[in-house]
């Protein structure tokens, strides 16, 4: 049961291999990983639509989606159907070129990413030995396509927009890949295969102090680069219209959305394969396990989508560079003060020297909110 | 599987490389420089998959995350605050365009000329093993640990001397 | 069969020849900032060609290739920060209308 997928691919794979050439049988191992994940991207998408609209609803005490078949379960090709029947509105000032590539182009590193996330024993696509860092250089590359998605329209509140998704983006990668480090640094290995195995047998890096911190960075950098709630100023509707893809419409506007939904499930499934041990876990099979821990860090970041409000762009920015940055790297030294200490003692100095940067962090930051003001009413 | 794809590979770095020199020529002669800097772009990926095909994954994997995340970033930001809308008519070609086309293919031929001819010492094939990031990290931090640290102090002034000379007189 | 050097370093000096010939003949500034970045990437290229196919030590030429990388980053930034300056003050970015220094 838990080496299904894996078996059925060799059933295949050994059927082929009957009557096939060589190199025939290694195109259709590959074809079949890419057609696994191209199924399995846009599905996941379309489902994440409908719990998140029924999640956010029940935390906004009304039912979500449910006239289209039994629980609204066929809402997503309701909107699917709609997506695609809209008309394609292209503004007339418009750069042609950015504006038709700029939704393809950011959906591109949302599925690419697929290809390195372990999802159950022995079930990574592309099993590379710099895992990580290809993660984090392609989910890097969106930020040009969101440039192009609003320069291209010649609109003042996408280039508004742009530049403030990009800025966020760019600030947030910084903490995102610091936060990576101690996990590289206690796993020796940059593969995601090898970072999984590491934590093993319920040695998840989560539990010790530097990697609880990290987790919660990296979770938070994450969802600040998918612009999810509460840091979702560049799209948010009532401030800048829709920010970078306001004059998108019908099948562009659907490949945004794919895109951000697919960024979440990636972000979550990254940061269970780094700190909270991957598909590691007893009694039911691999992939369950990780399914299900994806899908509670999805569940996370609904209910931040529900709850919080949104951050103003100076708060954003702070929080990223005055906050996270030196926390990651006083995370990195403490991670490196764990592997040379007795048992007691890291754990105890790893805690005091986290919460004290904590203290002292948050301290420096409360300076720089405005003051109430004092209003004077007409008499 | 033991086939031998290595020519399917060998078809895709060729495709890769004309695609890239067509790009390069897309970054030299645009005249609408956020085209220009697309096309950059596609250059930079391009090297990055030559690199891949070079079998330095990790350096690859820093150049798109450096160049194409970083720079690429930073380039089209100065070209949104330096370009009105309007800007695309104006010819970005100044008058020495021809000379400067005779001068620099000469200086491609004769470089072309050169390479092909040399005797490089080529070792055989498999006498290294591919470098893994752990060599990497043996050298940088061993035999090249003095530029390591010079290029911290390299990108702190850099750093600095790029938020003095850009902010506002205020 | 692997990729013969030549054709690496063929495609390197296609590559600094076009950035040369982008620095010779762009009008903008930023254009030939670009121009700057293609002959880098043409000899990150040529370095990590060589260092695999005739060097003893096969991870210099990559350990040289990523301080390439990183100067590159710092000079874009600098770069860019002093035409931003200078577009500030005198609202244009073509090089043959910045003659202030010109006698």
């Amino acid at each position: 049961m838990d080496a299904l997928f894996v078996n059925l691919k060799h059933g295949i794979l050994s059927m082929a291999g009957t009557f096939a050439p060589d190199w025939f049988v290694a195109f259709l191992s590959m074809l079949i990983s890419i057609s696994a994940i191209a199924v399995l991207g846009p599905l996941i998408m379309m489902y994440l639509t409908l719990i998140e609209r029924k999640i956010v609803g029940r935390m906004q005490n009304r039912i979500g989606p449910n006239r289209v078949g039994k629980f609204g379960l066929l809402q997503p090709l309701a909107d699917g159907v709609k997506m695609l029947t809209k008309e394609d509105i292209v503004p007339n000032t418009a750069d042609r070129i950015a504006h038709f590539w700029a939704p393809i182009l950011i959906v591109v590193p949302a599925l690419l990413v697929f290809a390195v996330i372990p999802f159950g024993r022995g079930m990574t696509a592309v099993n590379l030995n710099i895992g990580i860092l290809y993660f984090l250089a392609v989910s890097s590359t969106t930020t040009i396509a969101i440039f192009m998605a609003s320069w291209g329209s010649r609109n003042k509140y996408s280039i508004i927009g742009g530049m403030r998704s990009v800025a966020q983006m760019v600030s947030y990668e910084i903490p995102m890949v610091l936060s990576a480090v101690p996990v590289i640094l206690a796993s020796e290995s940059l593969s995601t295969g090898a970072i999984v195995d590491a934590q093993s047998g319920f040695q998840w890096f989560v539990f010790t102090p530097w990697g609880f911190a990290a987790f919660i960075i990296f979770f938070l950098c994450g969802v600040a680069e998918c612009n999810r709630s509460p840091f979702d100023l560049p799209e948010a509707e009532s401030e800048i219209v829709a920010g970078f893809h306001t004059e998108y419409s019908g099948m562009k506007f659907a490949l945004f959305y794919m895109a951000e939904f697919m960024n979440s499930f990636t972000v979550s499934a990254m940061t269970v394969t780094l700190f909270l041990g991957g598909w590691d876990g007893p009694l039911l099979p691999s992939w369950v396990w990780f399914f299900f821990k994806t899908y509670c860090l999805i569940f996370i970041m609904i209910w931040f989508r529900g709850t919080l409000p949104r951050l103003r762009v100076d708060q954003l920015m702070g929080l990223a560079w005055k906050f996270f940055l030196p926390l990651t790297f006083i995370n990195i030294l403490v991670a490196g003060l764990w592997f040379f200490t007795g048992p007691v003692a890291r754990v105890v100095s790893s805690c005091a020297i986290l919460i004290a940067s904590f203290m002292v962090l948050s301290y420096l930051n409360k300076g720089y909110t405005p003051e109430k003001r004092t209003y004077r009413f007409a008499e | 599987m033991n086939a031998d794809l290595s020519l399917f590979g060998n078809i895709a770095v060729y495709a890769i490389m004309g695609v890239s020199v067509i790009a390069a020529i897309g970054v030299v002669t645009l005249r609408n420089l956020f085209h220009a800097a697309l096309t950059l772009a596609m250059v930079l990926l391009g090297t990055a998959a030559v690199f891949i095909s070079l079998q330095a994954e990790f350096l690859a994997m820093v150049q798109i995350l450096i160049y194409v995340g970083a720079v690429m970033t930073l380039i089209i930001f100065a070209v949104m605050l330096t370009s009105r809308l309007t800007d695309e008519s104006i010819p970005q070609q100044n008058k020495q365009g021809f000379p400067a086309f005779l001068v620099v293919s000469l200086l491609g031929a004769v470089l072309i000329f050169i390479l092909l001819q040399a005797p490089w010492p080529i070792h055989a094939p498999g006498v290294h093993s591919p470098v893994s990031v752990t060599d990497l990290a043996k050298a940088m931090l061993g035999n090249y640990v003095f530029p390591f640290e010079v290029i911290s102090v390299i990108l702190i002034a850099a750093l600095i001397g790029a938020v003095t000379i850009a902010k506002k007189d205020s | 069969m692997e990729i013969p050097l030549q054709h690496y370093l063929v495609f390197a000096a296609v590559l600094f020849s076009i950035g040369a010939f982008g620095i010779l003949t762009r009008r903008n500034i930023i254009g030939i900032l670009i121009s700057i970045e293609l002959i880098l990437n043409a000899v990150n290229i040529n370095l990590v060609a060589f260092s695999k196919y005739t060097s003893i030590s096969p991870e210099t030429g990559q350990i040289f290739a990523i301080f390439i990388i990183t100067m590159a980053a710092a000079a874009v930034a600098v770069g860019l920060a002093i035409v931003i300056s200078i577009y500030r003050v005198s609202k244009t970015v073509f090089t043959d209308e910045m003659d202030l220094l010109k006698w």
